[in-house]
């Protein structure tokens, strides 16, 4: 491919080359005073007609090879279920399209070549006629009604609410890395948060005066789903716009500060399946941000590990709650939650905090 | 007052024929306010801004092309944007990518388009000395000045001009701590727009009420030609529209620094949480695109208007279906005006509105098509003359259709998930709007440069200059279809970092950038030939077309007034092109049908009996010559 591109740039220079050197001639061509402008049916008028037949054969053969070369780089099959969908519908559609800009491509070129000026021939008069103009009126009309009914319908399952018993995660973008929070093994529920919260160790800002919250944690570098179920990722932007992107999955949706916005989808290949489908062992389900979002804006990333449900649990097991890793922040825990918050913290701490808690909790009131 | 003017009115015209003939230099070229030579101020400008703004994207295909290319030889131009090991700065890259949008379309597209072309030919095809009010005419190129004198200084501030995209979405155009691009660039970006919008309904103001109430006897707007159609629908989108994003702008404007929360909510940023709440992000787009998506259409429908008028002439037919154009083109008016959500289907907007956007966007592909049935019809055993403002025109129907019909897909609201802010995007709108507007103006110089500077442009040159470009931009947009399709997001400074973008696809992109080069290489054609034809080019003839419409019985060069005496009444339609039993392939709009019988259509045969009563009417040319 590299030699195919440095053959068409020397192609092309040489052809501009070729142009500019018959440019000196045309400028010579200038001064001398041309024939009467009545005279259309000239070489030059045949070669422009001519070279819209060339570029019409010339653009099909590229157009289909470039494509024929490029599908090897596509997106592999959708890994979840919507995205599958949606690439069947986006497939049609792109066949229905591309037959209609080709055949209206090509009569353009064909007609431009075929009336072009001959001396003598007169244009046929020919200002309206209704019923052509009803047929192509009607005709996109129809077709597109149809492809508007079967997105539409695609559309409305997409962004449907989660089904029960969905798997709920957050993500929340900031310049510029995604972190995920997951709902903790104990309740599986997220707990509240408030930008108002967010410091260095608890960058989520998650509240720790709702128990939810207790057993949350969180990373930055991977965020893990289980496989075969339906994930709702709820969305959240710390500083300015961010867009969640999974490329494989087909999932689209805006970080918003402020506007807490969601998404969720069946995952139906894990991480493995796709290694040893894609054939390549370092395959990794990326999460892209699509919504520019400053200097690092394209480097803002994070890997999605696909996983089926018993290992995503063990690795869920594995990771310590967010209260586990810093129990200072135990100190906002409410006194009636204290008892429940008590397996989160090292034994030796928890008393300590406990104790000093109170007058915290105070200091810390005026952040709500 | 009539009455005892008489004498007086006389002498008074004499006293101002004078006082013309010695309009100064600075009256007559810098603040005139003469409609054609604010026309030329608007093209030179738009030429001018042009040129940075393609140059802008050249530089950063570059990075996108040759990731790996020293961009050393750039130090010269650039200073410090370019680092120690000769790379591109990241941040300068997004400045260089929001600039290019807001160049191309707002001061290129927007100004030099419907500038040039509505101030040029409203006036000379309704049949008019000049604009309503001159005075406002002028005001509003040198507001428009104004807005480019700041974003040109922007361009040189050392953290940079804007850099959040052109469409400035808030919270980061707010947040200087946020981006570099949003500290002093955006405060000049947001000033010069605030003046740019001036600028646009001062210009819009005067395209609406000329057309309405300076056409010329007999000029009915059944009879107006479609470019005519095209600049008024244009001038009705931007005078209700633009007013939507100045207020966004001072909106914005109030967040950035008088401590308001419209667009903020929520925020923790550098280290510290904002007091901001209750504000929406998402406010902000829903304002900026009920500008933006008619603004689409407002660089569009001069090109199509501008095409329409070529396209008839060239082909020596009238233009199919005249009635079904202006509907199609007032439809799309209409529509323009409910769809902008489809550019906000993912940014957690209702579903449900989503569903309302996606029929209202697929409906207004219905006209479009029209609109290209139309051309290609006109075209059908036509008696083609390809001279480089029809093929400028030829390639604009292209581009419409080949960029046209992935709007489908992309407002498709559901295939929009995964293509929205890829290079999908990119390839659809820089075909469809990009190339097919830029092409429409490209055929609008080529087209009345006789007219307006009573010279010819050289045809060659022209032809050599529309095939580099024709192929170029398919070259350049065809294959962004596939990196979209292949998941690549917008706005990248790098593929680096993802595995589904890294190492793929590199010699595209590459290939794209040298395109991108040969085909910026190729303006340079287009502009010596226009200063060249200023100069040197073959004098014109009064009408070097043979084109029906009324600026074409203007003198050459039109003067002051810009018909000598009497502004002709008009009879026909201007697309009397081959009518059978005429003795020439064209009839002007000027000529009466009881000066052609031989080629009268039965019902025309009965207007005869009208004619008297147009030549009576005298609304708008009261003094009967220029004054």
């Amino acid at each position: 491919m590299v030699y195919i591109v440095g053959l068409l740039s020397i192609v092309f220079l040489a052809l501009a080359f070729m142009v500019f050197g018959r440019l000196t001639n045309v400028m010579k061509g200038v001064s001398t005073p041309e024939v009467g402008e009545e005279q259309y049916g000239t070489t030059s008028n045949k070669l422009n007609g001519a070279m819209f037949m060339v570029f019409l054969v010339l653009g099909v053969i590229a157009a289909t090879w470039s494509f024929v070369h490029s599908t090897q780089y596509f997106l592999p099959e959708a890994s979840s279920e919507h995205g599958r969908r949606t690439d069947t519908l986006f497939w049609v559609s792109m066949a229905i399209v591309t037959g209609s800009a080709l055949l209206t491509n090509i009569f353009l070129f064909y007609f431009a070549f075929k009336y072009q000026y001959k001396n003598g021939r007169r244009a046929t008069y020919y200002p309206e006629n209704h019923k052509l103009e009803l047929y192509w009126t009607v005709t996109p009309a129809v077709v597109m009604a149809l492809m508007v009914f079967t997105g539409w319908q695609a559309w409305r399952d997409i962004m449907s609410e989660a089904p029960a018993g969905a798997q709920e995660v957050e993500l929340i973008g900031k310049q510029f890395n995604w972190i995920a929070r997951y709902p903790g093994i104990d309740n599986n529920k997220l707990g509240n948060y408030n930008y108002k919260l967010i410091d260095n160790n608890n960058d989520t800002g998650i509240d720790f005066s709702d128990e939810n919250a207790f057993d949350d944690f969180t990373n930055t570098t991977e965020l893990h789903i289980p496989v075969g179920k339906p994930v709702l990722i709820r969305i959240r932007a710390r500083d300015v716009l961010h867009s969640v992107f999974i490329p494989h999955m087909r999932v689209k949706m805006d970080a918003v500060p402020g506007m807490p916005t969601r998404f969720w989808f069946k995952p139906e290949k894990t991480t493995e399946q796709m290694r040893n489908e894609t054939g390549n062992q370092a395959f990794k389900y990326e999460i892209a941000c699509t919504e520019v979002c400053g200097r690092g804006h394209f480097s803002m990333k994070m890997n999605l590990v696909v996983e089926d449900e018993d290992s995503w649990k063990k690795w869920c097991a594995e990771q310590k709650p967010l209260l586990t890793s810093y129990p200072e922040y135990a100190s906002r825990i409410p006194s009636n939650l204290r008892a429940k918050a008590a397996k989160y913290l090292p034994a030796a701490d928890s008393t300590a905090t406990a104790s000093a808690g109170g007058a915290a909790t105070a200091g810390n009131a005026s952040l709500r | 007052m009539a009455t005892e003017s008489a004498v007086s009115t006389l002498s008074v015209h004499d006293a101002e024929h004078d006082h013309h003939e010695e309009l100064s230099f600075l009256r007559k070229y810098v603040f005139a306010e003469d409609h054609k030579t604010i026309a030329k101020q608007y093209l030179i400008s738009g030429i001018i801004w042009a040129i940075i703004g393609i140059s802008f994207s050249v530089i950063f295909r570059l990075q996108l092309g040759f990731p790996q290319l020293k961009l050393e030889f750039l130090r010269p131009l650039i200073g410090n944007w370019i680092d120690e090991t000769g790379k591109l700065s990241p941040d300068f890259y997004l400045a260089l990518v929001t600039m290019h949008g807001t160049i191309m379309v707002f001061f290129v597209l927007t100004a030099g388009l419907s500038g040039t072309f509505s101030n040029f030919l409203i006036p000379l095809q309704v049949g008019a000395r000049d604009m309503a009010s001159g005075f406002l005419n002028m005001l509003s190129y040198w507001f428009f000045f104004l807005a480019s004198m700041l974003m040109f200084v922007s361009l040189f501030l050392e953290t940079g001009p804007a850099a959040g995209g052109w469409v400035v979405y808030p919270p980061l155009s707010a947040l200087p701590q946020a981006h570099m691009g949003s500290q002093m660039g955006m405060t000049l970006w947001l000033s010069s727009m605030a003046l740019f919008i001036v600028s646009q309904l001062l210009g819009g103001i005067n395209y609406i009420t000329t057309v309405i109430n300076l056409r010329t006897r007999g000029m009915s707007f059944s009879k107006l030609p479609l470019t005519i159609w095209a600049f008024f629908l244009t001038a009705i989108l931007g005078l209700i529209s633009f007013p939507v994003l100045l207020s966004a702008a001072l909106l914005l404007i109030f967040d950035r620094s008088f401590g308001t929360s419209f667009f903020l909510s929520e925020i923790y940023v550098a280290g510290e949480a904002l007091p901001n709440v209750g504000g929406s992000p998402i406010l902000f787009q829903h304002l900026f695109w009920f500008l933006g998506h008619p603004e689409v259409y407002i660089v569009m429908l001069p090109a199509l208007g501008i095409t329409s008028e070529i396209i008839a002439t060239n082909s020596r037919k009238p233009i199919f279906g005249y009635r079904a154009m202006i509907a199609s083109m007032m439809g799309i008016a209409f529509l323009a005006f409910i769809v902008w959500a489809h550019h906000m289907f993912v940014t957690g907007m209702n579903p449900f509105l989503g569903s309302v956007f996606m029929f209202l966007t697929l409906i207004i592909a219905v006209p479009s098509a029209v609109k290209a049935f139309n051309y290609i019809t006109t075209l059908w055993r036509g008696n083609i003359r390809f001279t480089p403002a029809m093929l400028f025109s030829i390639g604009l129907v292209s581009f419409f259709i080949s960029g046209g019909v992935t709007g489908l897909i992309l407002g498709n609201s559901a295939l929009d998930i995964q293509l929205h802010d890829t290079y999908f995007v990119v390839a659809h709108f820089h075909l469809v709007m990009g190339a097919s507007s830029a092409f429409g103006l490209l055929a609008g110089v080529y087209h009345w440069f006789p007219k307006m500077f009573g010279r010819m442009m050289n045809e060659k040159m022209g032809y050599v200059h529309f095939w580099m470009t024709f192929i170029g931009i398919y070259c350049i947009f065809f294959p962004m279809h596939y990196i979209g399709i292949a998941g690549f997001p917008r706005r990248y400074y790098a593929f680096t970092s993802n595995d589904f973008t890294k190492n793929i696809f590199q010699d595209m992109n590459s290939f794209i950038s040298i395109m991108a080069v040969i085909t910026f290489s190729a303006q340079f054609l287009f502009l010596y030939n226009f200063v060249y034809s200023l100069i040197k080019g073959k004098k014109a003839t009064q009408n070097p077309w043979h084109s029906n419409t009324l600026e074409w019985t203007t003198p050459v060069v039109p003067g002051h007034g810009n018909w000598p005496g009497e502004i002709p009444a008009v009879y026909r339609w201007p697309y009397d092109y081959s009518k059978p039993g005429a003795k020439d392939d064209f009839i002007p709009q000027n000529v009466p049908y009881s000066a052609t019988p031989e080629s009268n259509l039965p019902h025309e045969n009965e207007l005869i009996s009208l004619e008297k009563a147009i030549e009576a009417q005298n609304y708008n040319d009261q003094f009967k010559q220029p004054h």
